[in-house]
């Protein structure tokens, strides 16, 4: 077991020093998940004012797209310099490295939430500091949905033709449950009369999303990425 | 095509010929008249597009864990009929639903979750055709993620339609509209086991060509 968080350990920190050298990911995430939001901005916000209720939907949606972009960028360069073999011929759990993969990409995503959030509360007048450990709460759980199921595709789909269009094809549909749980318990926490119930419900729906397509992934990653 | 797909075709034809018989034997219905009868087509072809997903993630994670190759053909055969029923579900579902509720489409929990199935399956015959070599074994996770995704999509929708309820008219069956209705089903069934064999068949004469011309080429 030791073995295991070794090295998703050791994974982790390869993909962060090679991020950390280039910055390629993270700048250009940012940037697009910045300009995304301005985007629906100029949609959604009429006379000065922005609609009601669109924040938890802006930035769940500037999530899913960022996340993507993240997702194809981080494996492309995987596949580039032929490294994603190297790491598969390594002698370690196929398990482990998908672990690995996961928390790097989680790390990313984070860390463009980090900037995001603000951004949408200050845009579109959401209150995010109302309840910032409950909204802390559902991204976590929902980014986790998100990227257990784009990591596992994302790297099958290294070897496929035509994988740019398809990562999001195959991503949507499926994360459809953590858009929704996402989307309503981020309203119910943002409405005027905030429902803590509600963001409950939707919060343990997205955990047991977690643990069921973290297994899942886990389990299947092996057989997956075996010729 | 051997003698028992050819009897299930034979048979199903027949009984789809004299389905408009049967449905027209049927009782009017009082407040829809005419048009309630599209659901002896509609229920068949949802539950076909139910088997579909169900055969098509089975025989995914038998391909993907047992390695058995004759479970990627029944794999494709049964979501390439998935995707063509649930066409049928989703076409013939509006007809009647402008009738009974006065909208074409409405955010219910079912009509949702079997779009977004339904999606799951465009999208895995989508990675089929484009992912390259390879794409059995993707598309066989992408199959078998979508199982595992039915329950969550249902009831988060669930919750999500909760939220703003919406009475809706789902009609209860005597006895006299439930044999055209079974009629229906038993004809759907025999035309879906046949097309899935034969597309299954078909799959697996196309897998061999492609190995045959591989080893052909690398000789």
């Amino acid at each position: 077991m030791s073995a295991f968080f070794r090295v998703a350990a050791l994974v982790v920190r390869k993909d962060l020093t090679v991020e950390v050298r280039s910055l390629e990911v993270v700048s250009t995430t940012l940037f697009f998940a910045v300009t995304v939001v301005l985007i629906f901005a100029f949609g959604f916000v009429k006379e000065g004012v922005p609609m009601d209720g669109v924040a938890a939907a802006i930035l769940w949606i500037t999530v899913a797209f960022s996340g993507t972009l993240a997702l194809g960028r981080t494996f492309e360069r995987e596949r580039q310099a032929d490294t994603l073999r190297a790491l598969m011929l390594a002698p370690a759990d196929r398990p482990a490295l998908y672990a690995g993969k996961l928390v790097g990409m989680l790390l990313l995503m984070a860390l463009v939430e980090l900037i995001l959030v603000p951004l949408v509360g200050l845009l579109f007048q959401a209150p995010i500091f109302r309840a910032p450990l409950r909204l802390a709460g559902l991204l976590a759980a929902g980014t986790l949905g998100f990227a257990a199921i784009g990591t596992l595709f994302a790297a099958m789909l290294v070897r496929a033709r035509s994988r740019d269009v398809l990562l999001p094809v195959l991503l949507y549909p499926m994360t459809v449950p953590v858009m929704i749980a996402g989307v309503r318990g981020t309203a119910a926490l943002f409405q005027p009369q905030p429902d803590a119930g509600m963001a409950q419900f939707w919060f343990a729906l997205l955990v047991f999303f977690d643990v069921v397509f973290v297994t899942l992934a886990l389990w299947t990653f092996e057989p997956l990425m075996t010729d | 095509m051997t003698t028992a797909v050819k009897a299930q075709l034979g048979i199903a034809a027949l009984m789809f010929a004299a389905s408009p018989w049967v449905i027209n034997a049927a009782p009017h219905e009082a407040t829809m008249g005419l048009v309630y009868k599209i659901y002896f087509y509609h229920m068949p072809s949802a539950w076909m597009f139910m088997l579909g997903a169900i055969v098509a993630g089975v025989a995914s994670a038998r391909f993907l864990f047992a390695k058995r190759q004759a479970s990627d053909a029944t794999a494709v055969a049964a979501a390439e009929l998935a995707v063509v029923f649930g066409l049928l579900a989703l076409v013939t579902g509006p007809l009647w639903a402008r009738k009974a509720w006065g909208v074409w489409w409405v955010w219910d929990a079912r009509l949702t979750s079997s779009l977004m199935l339904f999606l799951i399956f465009v999208a895995y015959l989508l990675l089929r055709q484009f992912g390259g070599p390879g794409s059995e074994k993707l598309s066989a996770g992408l199959a078998l993620f979508g199982m595992a995704n039915v329950p969550f999509i249902y009831v988060s929708v669930n919750y999500w339609r909760t939220l703003h309820p919406k009475t809706s008219v789902v009609p209860t069956l005597p006895v006299a509209m439930g044999i055209p209705l079974w009629f229906c089903v038993c004809a759907f069934l025999l035309l879906f086991l046949a097309l899935l064999s034969l597309r299954a068949t078909l799959e697996t004469h196309r897998a061999r060509i492609d190995s045959l011309y591989l080893s052909h080429d690398e000789a």
